[in-house]
């Protein structure tokens, strides 16, 4: 893994042009869409994106339109690491006949909770087992939404979706929002980190590591749908920022197994008074809103517990593992 | 199907995209429009990050920002992110 | 005439003849995973892979599925690329092979015919590529390891080839041919790289509105994999189509070239008749079965019995012409199916003769034997008694049952 500390400024990244054009169909309000804009001007090029089925990828690619400026493949919802690993097996032989024109073409791969937690999860733990050097960053809008909102291994406990949704008897999805990034760490693969867009310098810079390192890379970045939670399309961005705040979506690294805290998860550390409740984090969103009825009460007490527990054991972990 | 739309004969195979999506025009999507206060704005680009839709460009040869509102959907997350609350939301007129 | 090209002969299982061949031509990628009867393909590709044989980067994928989102993934970057599988292996990969060739990719994939579960059975039949008829692969099937090594150097040319740009299957029994081991003549590795060539990519408009190679390449980007509304997919599938039938004239080319070089021609490439210019009775037959029948027509024809075979080389495209004109003379046909299309009075193969031959004038009984599934053999005895059935049908004028089971305890 380089060094090499990547310098930029606001206006730098504001500068850059964007490789996921405007015209795409993503909601107004759209947290991925704002992830994907951004990570692809963090690129360093020459860049190969391939993505899983959902929605940044229908969106982006409504035949004959497309929102990508770079050389953009889909084929189906399992394959985003399988994709990934086929391209760079290509680049690799390419290059060994002396057939690739580039020194280095990076290949970066997206999939939403769905080609991620679910149904891609077998592919992209082959290909981080097999130590192809690609970076996969999953936008995580914690629930599929392209085909109607339906509950995925990352939905949240107590989530309304519309295969789980809260009525006179359940109130919302009863199972666990899957540890997606620490089965990713227990790969023991270079490099695992996660991101949320308000803190976009801190995701930027994750995605250049993640790029830049040689082998595997998984970005999980926090991904509000405005849509699917029910929620104002202006706070997103907000939500992405209250998600940390509330330690509900915690900003970490692990460079070759080493984990440490990210700066805005740091500073609630080191400031816990600070902290927010999951319940303001949870005001606004639609898909919450049955936790905020009386008999749903301990509902909701469970799932700060279980966040303030998850969040001492990421502190403990990162604590001890100091380098 | 208008007269335009190709033949089987006609088109790249496999669906290679022929349209970058910049041509396709989302501004009619909004309700409510961005409007800035020149007065409040201090340039600092959060708008330009963080809208989904690129709407909002920095143009360093101008120095100042532009709204694309043939793009912008109206979502207001431009308005909510603003730390001098520069932009405000207005109803989009005919 | 030219002479044909230095060969040695060597002691080859189909699969070994397979990995032979796929060494030989230059390939760039192969995914693969690993499934009986085909393992054999994928262990000496290891093998010459650790010894540093092969230029290719062999990736061992977590599942067929997997196995062909890479190759799919690798091809349209523009490598050459190779997969091998058999029986819940193809069925696995069922919806990435109508993603491979909506997309174009001309994956070559060898396929070590074997039956489909349930029950589990690891021996050869013919049910795992004929469920994927539909899917827009090229499938050409081979009679014995000779032609296996032959058909897996041709079948990148003809899939590669811009007016077809289609995925191709080349089908070899399970066990039978396989892991039989058979004389094979093999080329030499200049004439066989010569022979596939470099890849040739066609121009595509892309969105940036330039007319560039067919590729994933940084300088000149294009999306592929698009979502395609109603207005839009028919058309696609239509090239598909078209691309089909250009194959049909295709692999005749390529048969032909290959015929030039090393002596070898597989009938026209789409067919191989065998017997038919006057036979009467004839059977229709896909695979290595046609082996044993050969030696069964041969017996009849000493007898005196008008008895001929045609075997259907290439089963994707249908070559309709083809069967029309060989059965022309032929009076009782059967058709022999190694697969069963559950509840659909036949199997496919039955089912596309049938049709082929519906229109033409006079047409024969056309009769269906259903044999072999899960790898049961049959022997050149009951193969005889198929060809006394078409002299039976011929005398009563009579057909007692359209669909039978050769070889089944009733």
């Amino acid at each position: 893994m380089t060094n090499q500390e990547w310098k930029f400024t606001t206006k730098d990244i504001a500068e850059k042009p964007d490789l996921f054009t405007s015209g795409h169909r993503a909601c107004a309000g759209c947290g991925p869409a704002t992830v994907l804009r951004l990570i692809m001007k963090a690129t360093r090029g020459p860049t190969i994106v391939t993505e899983a089925t959902g929605c940044m990828e229908v969106v982006s690619s409504i035949y004959p339109y497309t929102s990508w400026a770079v050389p953009w493949l889909h084929t189906a919802f399992e394959t985003a690491a399988a994709n990934a690993s086929g391209i760079e097996a290509a680049l690799k032989v390419m290059k060994r006949k002396g057939r690739l024109k580039q020194e280095h073409v990076d290949v970066l791969a997206f999939a939403g909770d769905g080609g991620t937690y679910d149904i891609g999860l077998q592919a992209l733990s082959g290909a981080v087992e097999r130590g192809h050097d690609f970076l996969f960053v999953l936008y995580d809008n914690e629930a599929y939404m392209n085909t109607g909102i339906q509950r995925s291994g990352g939905t949240p406990l107590g989530a309304a979706t519309s295969t789980t949704p809260a009525g006179s008897v359940l109130p919302g999805k009863l199972e666990h929002k899957k540890p997606i990034a620490e089965i990713m760490l227990a790969h023991e693969m270079p490099y695992v980190a996660t991101a949320s867009p308000y803190y976009w310098k801190d995701m930027l810079t994750k995605v250049r590591k993640g790029l830049e390192v040689d082998g595997p890379a998984f970005l999980h970045v926090f991904a509000p749908c405005p849509r699917g939670w029910r929620s104002d399309p202006a706070k997103s961005i907000e939500y992405s920022k209250l998600a940390v705040e509330s330690c509900v979506f915690p900003l970490w690294e692990s460079v070759n197994g080493i984990c440490q805290l990210s700066v805005p998860s740091k500073l609630v550390a080191l400031a816990p008074q600070k902290k927010k409740s999951v319940s303001e984090y949870m005001q606004g969103q639609g898909r919450f809103r049955h936790l905020f009825t009386p008999q749903n009460k301990n509902l909701l007490e469970e799932i700060q517990r279980m966040t303030d527990e998850k969040w001492q054991r990421l502190l403990k972990k990162c604590q001890t593992e100091k380098t | 199907m208008t007269s335009r739309e190709k033949s089987w004969k006609e088109i790249a195979p496999a669906g290679v995209c022929s349209k970058s999506s910049i041509e396709f025009l989302t501004g009619d999507w909004k309700t409510y429009m961005p409007v800035r206060d020149v007065e409040k704005c201090t340039l600092c680009l959060t708008c330009v990050l963080f809208c989904p839709d690129g709407a909002i460009r920095w143009r360093p040869e101008k120095g100042d920002i532009e709204f694309d509102y043939s793009y912008c959907k109206g979502c207001g997350i431009c308005a909510n992110e603003c730390p001098t609350k520069a932009i405000t939301m207005k109803l989009e007129k005919e | 005439m030219k002479s044909i090209c230095k060969q040695r002969l060597m002691a080859l299982s189909g699969d070994e003849a397979v990995a032979h061949a796929v060494k030989q031509s230059d390939v760039d990628v192969v995914a693969a995973y690993p499934i009986t009867p085909q393992t054999i393909i994928v262990e000496k590709f290891g093998e010459y892979v650790a010894n540093g044989e092969v230029q290719t980067e062999f990736v061992c994928t977590e599942s067929e599925h997997s196995a062909l989102a890479a190759c799919l993934a690798a091809s349209v970057m523009g490598a050459r690329t190779f997969t091998a599988s058999a029986s819940a292996g193809l069925a696995l990969m069922h919806e990435m092979l109508f993603v491979t060739s909506g997309s174009r990719a001309p994956v070559v994939m060898a396929i070590a015919n074997r039956a489909l579960s349930a029950p589990l059975n690891i021996h050869g039949d013919q049910s795992d590529s004929m469920a994927e008829r539909d899917s827009g692969w090229i499938q050409v099937y081979v009679e014995n390891s000779q032609e296996a090594y032959d058909s897996i150097i041709q079948a990148f040319r003809i899939a590669e080839d811009v007016g077809v740009l289609l995925p191709i299957i080349v089908g070899l029994d399970g066990f039978t041919l396989s892991h039989s081991l058979e004389n094979v003549k093999v080329l030499e590795d200049d004439a066989v790289k010569k022979f596939v060539g470099i890849r040739q990519l066609p121009n595509v408009l892309t969105h940036e509105g330039k007319s560039v190679p067919f590729r994933l390449d940084p300088d000149n980007p294009m999306t592929m994999g698009p979502i395609a509304f109603p207005n839009y997919y028919f058309e696609f599938k239509r090239q598909q189509d078209e691309a089909m039938k250009n194959a049909l004239g295709l692999i005749q080319e390529v048969n032909s070239e290959f015929a030039e070089l090393c002596g070898r021609g597989y009938g026209n490439g789409l067919v191989e008749a065998y017997h038919l210019v006057d036979a009467e009775v004839a059977v229709v037959c896909v695979g290595s079965t046609a082996g044993t029948l050969k030696t069964v027509v041969d017996s009849l024809r000493n007898e005196g019995v008008k008895a001929g075979l045609l075997r259907l080389r290439t089963f994707r495209p249908l070559p309709v012409e083809e069967i029309r004109s060989a059965l022309a003379s032929v009076k009782a046909v059967a058709v022999m199916d190694k697969s069963l299309s559950f509840g659909g009075n036949g199997g496919a193969v039955f089912h596309e003769v049938r049709h082929a031959l519906y229109d033409v004038d006079d047409r024969p009984y056309v009769v269906n034997y259903v044999y072999g599934l899960g790898g049961r053999d049959v022997n050149p005895r009951e193969l005889r008694g198929v060809f006394e059935d078409l002299q039976g049908i011929l005398r009563t004028r009579r057909v007692a049952n359209l669909v039978r089971y050769l070889g089944l305890r009733e």
